[in-house]
């Protein structure tokens, strides 16, 4: 800074930036790789001035200066160009000469997101390290009362139904009297979360719908991708892979006019709809897809203009109360296909849920309830929403599954968990967790990203910047200079790796458990937690 | 891991003879109790098949409650057996009372009812009776139905035949269920002595059941009085039977379809595959995840055997016309009927329910794979 400068409100030095960036003088090649590769110029060419004083012991002579410049990396301290953690400029040097620290004590920018008053957005989880979901323990261990089983070599029933399931007596009736049974879908239990064409680069979902493909058709693992609300390319809508889709439709009903037009055409059915009604994320908020990222083909599927901010509405704007929203929903959607499709509805994670779910165990045609936990991903919302928004999964699952036990309807209803799942890599360990509190699957989006796809975006506000289309590693870029880096072969080569590994150590809990022959939904009595309260609360065992 | 004898009989037989089979399978049991459903009477009993009888232990108090409630209701006692043992207990059991089977005439108003409001009436009062006595636990009651004793207590069965005197004509019977229990993970409790009763059926069990939480959520939330208890977790055994003949009205061969359906690969085949297939989807709450070996009698004196494919360990049936035993080891089956044939002898594998009828002329071997009898 010149010793002139005006220092203003706003203006920061390094130290008052979370991260900061290293850069070694002596091992820098001056390639500029780092620098081209930034995708926030938070780093650019330094030209440093360097006064060195020579002064000789004894004082035979006056000291002297000598004056001499050098070139290096600058790291800018303007907030709209601060550091965010990405490490690109680590991945790109060819010497391993920089790289950025994080400094959790430096807090100042944190009060100056906001320049011109717009409020900070960005794209990622909470930010909250914490997961109660990795302190759960499978404590139920078999050994002798129940002969343990092998998960090398058993077989193990990993399947979970995506649908209405009638009560025995009705479904029994129906099957006697040819009368009319709800569709349901034998799927894996993880499945991916939605996540939009338009908020994920086109390499990074060929890469997903690839994969999803591997593991139907090679592998016999069922598993299912909801699309997030975006629409579907018109290829996969007319192609036999449809039925690995869940279709979303949400507020702002994007690429729905591609879907109505493809439906003639279609030649297999999607295997279910998900009508969003809200993030766990950002509840209360509609989608959001910024101008940055609307480009010609997804103006195109989402039937809207380029270069304009997507912002779906917070709610359905058609409708008016629960009643009617939610019946009326599921029944236009159920009969656009001839009623042999599930449909059921996502909602964020809220007290009210089981207000929601009351309300669909009356719809005979309401096929499941998704719930997003506050800890769920998304490509963009308001910082304060992601932050300070939402319901917690873990307790909003079991309320609703305690409400369906004590209505008889644990059976009929799936239950759909989401909302930081493998937040800090544990995937199986909190999808059991959740399927022993009672959910029927659990899905999951920002897992599939980090893992499938190299996303680099933790807990500590690390890159998080989905929302501008500038995703370091092309995933949820729309930019062909930037998504051009993620090669579709490896995301699903990658994305299969994770489904395998998570087969495996799903079967390494219910193993010892003693369950194969179904999936232990609801077996409340196999987890246990060190925290009595929360013990209490969610009814396991209360275990140290 | 709890020892299971039953017998069926075509001439009624002392229950002390599933007792001394038990009582060769002692290595097994702990005598944390033991458990005998006994039915087919023969005897007095036998000759008021309609009446309903009442088995439980009652201390002086609980009687004189006990007699207050039937009268009130209109019941009239026919007939009392009291087993009054007058020796000391042996070690481990204690003294509670009188142990009794009490046959009533039912009032002429229920009388005249279908036999499914009787069957209903005659449950919710042994539900009622048992919540009753749960407070001072001066009443315990096993069951209330026709032609039906039960006898629990702790202990070991050897020592518990011989100090109730089970050995007399007022029991002999055609049809028994005997337990020997083992105690693993829940409290000795005579409720969750085995054999468990409800209308007609019951059923006995060993193993542990791993997936006894969601069934019992889901049988209590059946909304029907009966589901009740849990005191074990092998009760939902014979609240599955119930329900799978009186809610699904299916037969015998449907149960083991309920609690260990088929592979979908292996139900692709099945000529019955669409029924199958609804009943695993809208059942899935109710299959079972072993290991167990179930042996049971149903309302008209069937009797049954099954196991899951996780039980390493299965039980034996064998026998000879007129005479008929499932048991849980083949010593126990030695030592009841040693002059059977023992080539006969079949162990049901996990596709197999294994059926005596209340004839005693066969063992009808019923296998998952097979196509079923129609629904009725």
């Amino acid at each position: 800074m010149q010793s002139t400068a005006v220092i203003t409100p706003s203006t920061l030095s390094v130290n008052d930036l979370p991260w900061q960036i290293e850069w070694d003088k002596n091992t820098c090649t001056l390639c500029g790789r780092c620098t081209s590769v930034c995708p926030v110029n938070a780093i650019e060419l330094g030209v440093h001035r360097k006064r060195t004083v020579e002064a000789l012991p004894g004082l035979p002579k006056k000291p002297t200066n000598s004056y001499s410049i050098y070139h290096g990396i600058r790291q800018r301290t303007d907030p709209a160009y601060r550091c965010i953690g990405c490490a690109m400029c680590n991945m790109v040097c060819p010497n391993n000469a920089i790289a950025p620290r994080l400094r959790p004590e430096a807090t100042t920018l944190k009060f100056h997101n906001n320049r011109g008053g717009a409020a900070r957005t960005r794209g990622g989880r909470r930010n909250d390290g914490g997961s109660l979901l990795d302190q759960i323990k499978f404590i139920r261990i078999s050994m002798l009362t129940d002969p343990a089983l092998d998960a090398g070599r058993h077989e193990f029933e990993l399947r979970t139904l995506l649908g209405r399931i009638q009560p025995p007596e009705e479904g029994l009736a129906a099957l006697a009297q040819n009368g009319w049974v709800p569709a349901v879908r034998e799927i894996y239990p993880l499945m991916i979360g939605s996540m939009s064409f338009g908020a994920l680069s086109p390499n990074m979902w060929e890469g997903l719908v690839m994969g999803v493909t591997y593991l139907n058709e090679e592998l016999n693992m069922p598993v299912r991708m909801c699309t997030g609300e975006g629409g579907c390319p018109p290829r996969l809508l007319r192609s036999r892979f449809l039925k690995y889709m869940v279709l979303q439709i949400a507020s702002g009903y994007f690429g729905w006019d591609e879907i109505i037009k493809a439906l003639p055409d279609m030649k297999e059915d999607p295997c279910a709809i998900e009508i969003k009604y809200g993030q766990g994320a950002k509840p209360g908020d509609g989608g959001l897809l910024m101008w940055y990222k609307v480009n010609k083909l997804i103006a195109a599927i989402r039937g809207v203009p380029q270069g304009v901010s997507l912002p779906s509405p917070p709610t359905h704007q058609t409708q008016y109360s629960i009643e009617e929203s939610v019946a009326k929903m599921i029944q236009s959607m159920s009969m656009a296909w001839g009623f042999r499709v599930p449909v059921y509805p996502k909602i964020s994670g809220t007290t009210t849920s089981t207000a929601v779910l009351n309300n669909l165990v009356r719809n005979p045609y309401a096929a499941g309830l998704a719930i997003d936990g506050e800890d769920g991903g998304t490509g963009a919302a308001y910082n304060v929403s992601m932050n300070h928004m939402g319901h917690p999964i873990a307790t909003n699952l079991r309320d609703c599954y305690d409400n369906l036990v004590i209505s008889g309807k644990q059976n009929e209803i799936p239950l759909i968990a989401g909302g930081g799942i493998g937040k800090n890599g544990n995937l199986a360990a909190n999808a059991a967790a959740l399927i022993m509190l009672g959910a029927s699957a659990v899905q999951s989006g920002k897992y599939i990203m980090q893992a499938a796809a190299g996303c680099v975006g933790s807990e500590a506000d690390r890159c998080n910047v989905c929302n501008i289309g500038v995703c370091p590693k092309g995933i949820t870029s729309q930019d062909p200079r930037v998504y051009r880096r993620l090669d579709p072969e490896k995301v699903a080569e990658r994305l299969v790796d994770v489904f395998l590994s998570f087969d495996t150590e799903l079967r390494k809990i219910v193993a010892p458990l003693g369950r194969s022959t179904s999936l232990p939904i609801g077996m409340s009595d196999g987890l246990g937690i060190s925290d009595y309260h929360v013990a209490e609360r969610l009814k396991i065992k209360y275990v140290v | 891991m709890c020892r299971l004898f039953a017998l069926s009989s075509r001439d009624p037989v002392s229950p002390m003879r599933a007792i001394e089979a038990l009582n060769v399978m002692k290595e097994g049991h702990d005598g944390s109790g033991v458990g005998l459903f006994l039915s087919d009477l023969g005897g007095p009993f036998g000759e008021m098949k309609d009446a309903p009888i009442l088995s439980g232990i009652f201390t002086d108090e609980g009687l004189k409650r006990l007699d207050a409630y039937m009268g009130e209701r209109g019941f009239v006692t026919r007939k009392t057996l009291e087993l009054d043992p007058r020796t000391k207990p042996p070690l481990g059991t204690p003294v509670r009372g009188s142990y009794i089977a009490r046959a009533y005439e039912a009032p002429a108003d229920l009388k005249a009812k279908s036999q499914a409001e009787r069957e209903l009436a005659y449950m919710l009062m042994r539900v009622e009776l048992r919540h009753m006595g749960e407070d001072k636990e001066d009443i315990r009651v096993f069951s209330f139905w026709p032609d039906t004793i039960m006898v629990k207590e702790v202990g070991d069965p050897m020592e518990v035949g011989e100090y109730l005197g089970l050995d007399r004509p007022e029991l002999a019977c055609r049809r028994i269920l005997a337990q020997g229990r083992q105690n693993t993970n829940y409290a000795i409790n005579l409720y969750a002595c085995h054999p468990f009763f409800l209308q007609g059926v019951c059923t006995m069990t060993n193993g542990e059941n791993t997936a006894f939480v969601p069934i019992r959520e889901y049988l209590l939330s059946r909304g029907f009085p009966g589901y009740m208890g849990y005191q074990s977790d092998s009760e939902v055994f014979a609240h599955i039977m119930h329900f799978t003949l009186n809610r699904l009205q299916f037969g015998i061969e449907y149960y083991k379809h309920v609690i260990t359906p088929l592979s979908d690969a292996e139900m692709a085949e099945h000529p019955d595959q669409a029924l199958l297939a609804r009943i695993k989807q809208t059942c899935r709450k109710l299959i079972i995840d072993g290991p167990n070996c179930v042996i049971g009698c149903l309302p008209d004196k069937t009797m049954f055997m099954v196991q899951d494919r996780k039980k390493l360990r299965p039980g034996v049936v064998g026998g000879k016309p007129g005479i008929f035993a499932f048991s849980s080891e083949i010593c126990g089956l030695d030592a009841a009927i040693p002059d059977r044939d023992q080539h006969a002898d079949f162990q049901p594998m996990h596709l197999d329910t294994a059926i005596v009828r209340p004839e005693c002329q066969e063992v009808t071997i019923c296998n998952q794979l097979q196509s079923l009898p129609r629904p009725h």
